[in-house]
């Protein structure tokens, strides 16, 4: 069994301001999350045909409007840096070493902060009219003007 | 050994046990954003390599797995809810146990009204 010797005192006065922002921030993102990721299932999976209706022109028809693109913009970044700080938490957890937590720590926020810069470019940079086939799945917005 | 702590909110009983769904269930979901994240950047690339992608979330072995997911998540959400009210609410400790199997009706009910509809969607 582990014990830790000073349960009260943080590892260093530095890092435990870090800890009160994620803490906080844990707490705020989850309540914003909470509507933005219900209101995703509710459109996409639930509302109209469901997973069926899921397609290129289904994305295309959310992304015209900037509403969808800040929600699912608002939601990637959200979402990632909370399941990151989640990820992160559980790591200091069980992480025994700590070259080992470390190196799972920074992994963690790499991979978050890769993912934030594709979805983002994704959304901000989203063209239904891609390449030629593009007609052929959104003729009334990509028809041969 | 030090002499066992009186029942603690995280030690024992619905409080422990809400906080190892809450880890499983967050594990669970944040892997599942890594994959949503890069397989909605498909659109990205081409419209035939987002359908492709997508209607393998339409197939029945993947859309059970989708069950799994929304349970996770309805979980989730509503015990980071009972989580928040525990911190910031003055008698959020002491209904910790009630707000528990709060969560869990809200959770399974709203899952009662997702499944059968997501199945039809699925399997019809």
């Amino acid at each position: 069994m582990v014990t830790i010797e000073t349960p009260r005192s943080p590892r260093s006065r530095k890092h435990a301001k870090w800890e009160k922002w994620g803490w906080l921030y844990m707490r705020y993102s989850g309540v914003v999350l909470l509507v933005l990721i219900f209101g995703h299932l509710y459109i996409n999976l639930f509302a109209g045909e469901g997973i069926k209706a899921i397609d290129f022109a289904f994305v295309a028809g959310k992304w015209a409007s900037p509403f969808w693109q800040v929600w699912d913009g608002l939601m990637l970044w959200l979402a990632l840096i909370h399941g990151t700080n989640g990820m992160r938490t559980i790591v200091n957890d069980y992480a025994e070493r700590e070259g080992v937590r470390k190196v799972l720590n920074y992994t963690l926020w790499v991979v978050c902060g890769l993912l934030i810069i594709l979805g983002t470019l994704v959304i901000t940079t989203f063209d239904p009219c891609i390449d030629q086939n593009a007609v052929n799945y959104l003729p009334q917005v990509c028809g041969k003007g | 050994m030090p002499k066992k702590p009186a029942g603690t909110l995280y030690r024992g009983k619905t409080g422990m046990w809400s906080w190892v769904l809450h880890r499983i269930t967050g594990v669970a979901i944040f892997f599942f954003l890594l994959v949503h994240t890069l397989d909605t950047a498909l659109v990205r690339v081409s419209p035939e390599a987002y359908n492709a992608v997508i209607n393998t979330y339409k197939t029945p072995v993947i859309g059970l797995a989708e069950l799994g997911l929304v349970a996770a998540i309805l979980f989730h959400g509503f015990n980071g809810i009972r989580i928040i009210l525990i911190d910031f609410w003055s008698k959020g400790s002491k209904y910790q146990n009630l707000m528990f199997w709060i969560v869990v009706a809200i959770a399974f009910l709203l899952f009662l009204g997702f499944a059968p509809r997501h199945l039809s969607h699925v399997f019809g």
